[in-house]
C-alpha cells in the first residue's frame, strides 16, 4: 500500500513542479538546487529555501516602511534592497518574482511613487504565492522522506 | 611532486549574499574543490594576507606544502557588494605582488558588457552571470592548473640552482661524464650516416648534435640529482 503512496507522492511532486513552472513561478534554477541537494546537504533545497523567505519578509518590510513614509524620497535604498531580492530569488529559482523586481526598480529609477506602490502589492502578492507553493512543495518532500524510512521486506 | 598533483584545490569565494554564498560553497564542494568563502572584499584580503605570509617563510626543499597553512588556488567573487566591489577587490589582488598569480573570476547577476570588458582587462579569468552553474565552474579548473604548473616549474629551476651551487666541482664532473657517455652512444649512429649520404651526412650529423645538446641539457641534471637524494 505504501508502495502506491509513494507513487502518488511522486506525481504529485512532479505535477506542482510542472505547474508551477508552467506559470512561470519557477525556473530551472530550481531545478539546480534540487541537483544539488544529496546525502552530504539532504536538506540543502530547505534550509536555502527558509533562509530566502527570511531575508525577502525583511527586505518586503523595510521596503513597505520607506515608501509608506510621508517623506520618503530615497529611491537609491529602495534600488538596493530590490537589487538584493532580485539576486536572491533569481538564486533559487524565482522567476515571476524577480520580474516584479525588475519592473519595480524600474519605477524606482523614474522616482515614480505610486508606481512603486503598485510594484510593492504585486510582488508581495508574487511572493505570498511563491512561498504557499513552496510550503506545499516541503509537504510533499517531507511525507516521502517519511514513507521512504519505513521498510518493507518485499518491494517491487 | 606527487603529493602536489593529488592535494585538492582551494577556492576563496566572495559574495555579500548569504543565500548565494551557500549556493557557490555547494557547487564547489559538489565540484571537489575546498571551499572557504567570506561576506566582504576586506575579509578575503585578510584571509589572503594571513595564507600568503605563512607562505613566504624559508620552505624546506623536501616538501614545498606543509599543508599546514591554506594556499588559495582561485578567488570567485561577486561584482556588486557593499563597500569593496569584486571590482575593486580584483584591482587589489593584480596590485599586490604576493597575490596577481592567483586567477580571479567575477560573477555577476546583471549582464552588463562594460563590466564583463572591464574586469576581463583587469585581469579576472572569466566573468560568469549568475546563477551559477556547475558547467561554469568546469571552466576554472584550468586556471587553477595552470598555476600549479607554473609553480611547479618555478619550484624546479629553484631546486636546480640551488642544487647547482652546493655540489658544484661534482656537479661539472658527473656532467662531463655524462655527456661524454652519450656522445658516445651516438657515435655508431654517425658512423652508419656517413655511409649513406655524404651531403646529407653534415646535417644528419648537426641535426644529432643539436639533440644531444638541448635535451640533454636537463636530462643529465635530473639524473644527477636522483643520484644525490
Amino acid at each position: 500500500m505504501l508502495g502506491l503512496g509513494m507513487d502518488q507522492l511522486r506525481s504529485d511532486m512532479n505535477r506542482l513542479l510542472a505547474l508551477l513552472f508552467h506559470q512561470g513561478v519557477l525556473d530551472e534554477q530550481f531545478l539546480q538546487l534540487q541537483q544539488l541537494q544529496d546525502e552530504t546537504s539532504p536538506n540543502f533545497v530547505s534550509e536555502v529555501v527558509n533562509i530566502y523567505f527570511h531575508e525577502s519578509e525583511k527586505l518586503l518590510r523595510n521596503i513597505r516602511g520607506l515608501l509608506m513614509d510621508k517623506e520618503f524620497s530615497d529611491y537609491k535604498k529602495i534600488g538596493i534592497h530590490l537589487n538584493q531580492f532580485m539576486g536572491s530569488s533569481s538564486s533559487i529559482g524565482a522567476k515571476r518574482v524577480t520580474n516584479v523586481c525588475v519592473a519595480f526598480r524600474a519605477a524606482s529609477e523614474q522616482n515614480n511613487h505610486p508606481g512603486c506602490l503598485r510594484a510593492l502589492e504585486l510582488l508581495e502578492h508574487e511572493y505570498c504565492y511563491l512561498k504557499n507553493k513552496l510550503h506545499e512543495f516541503f509537504q510533499i518532500e517531507q511525507q516521502r522522506a517519511l514513507a521512504a524510512g519505513v521498510r518493507y521486506p518485499i518491494q517491487n | 611532486m606527487v603529493m602536489a598533483a593529488e592535494s585538492q584545490f582551494h577556492v576563496l569565494a566572495v559574495d555579500d549574499s548569504l543565500i548565494d554564498r551557500k549556493l557557490i560553497e555547494k557547487l564547489l564542494k559538489t565540484s571537489s574543490y575546498q571551499v572557504t568563502a567570506v561576506d566582504s572584499g576586506s575579509k578575503a584580503l585578510e584571509f589572503l594576507r594571513l595564507n600568503a605570509n605563512d607562505q613566504s617563510d624559508p620552505k624546506t626543499p623536501v616538501s614545498p606544502n606543509n599543508n599546514q597553512e591554506v594556499e588559495v588556488n582561485l578567488i570567485i567573487t561577486d561584482y556588486c557588494m557593499p563597500g569593496m566591489t569584486g571590482y575593486d577587490l580584483l584591482k587589489k589582488i593584480k596590485e599586490s605582488s604576493s597575490l596577481r598569480n592567483i586567477p580571479v573570476v567575477i560573477m555577476s547577476s546583471e549582464n552588463v558588457p562594460s563590466r564583463i570588458s572591464r574586469c576581463l582587462e583587469e585581469g579576472a579569468e572569466e566573468f560568469f552571470l549568475k546563477p551559477v552553474s556547475l558547467s561554469d565552474l568546469s571552466r576554472i579548473k584550468p586556471h587553477m592548473m595552470k598555476t600549479k604548473l607554473k609553480d611547479q616549474k618555478q619550484e624546479i629551476k629553484e631546486e636546480l640552482e640551488k642544487q647547482e651551487e652546493l655540489k658544484n666541482p661534482e656537479f661539472q664532473l658527473q656532467h662531463q661524464q655524462l655527456q661524454q657517455h652519450h656522445q658516445q652512444l651516438l657515435l655508431p649512429q654517425e658512423k652508419l650516416q656517413e655511409q649513406q649520404s655524404l651531403p646529407q651526412s653534415n646535417n644528419n650529423k648537426r641535426k644529432a648534435m643539436e639533440e644531444t645538446l638541448s635535451p640533454d641539457r636537463t636530462r643529465p641534471r635530473y639524473s644527477s640529482i636522483a643520484t644525490f637524494v
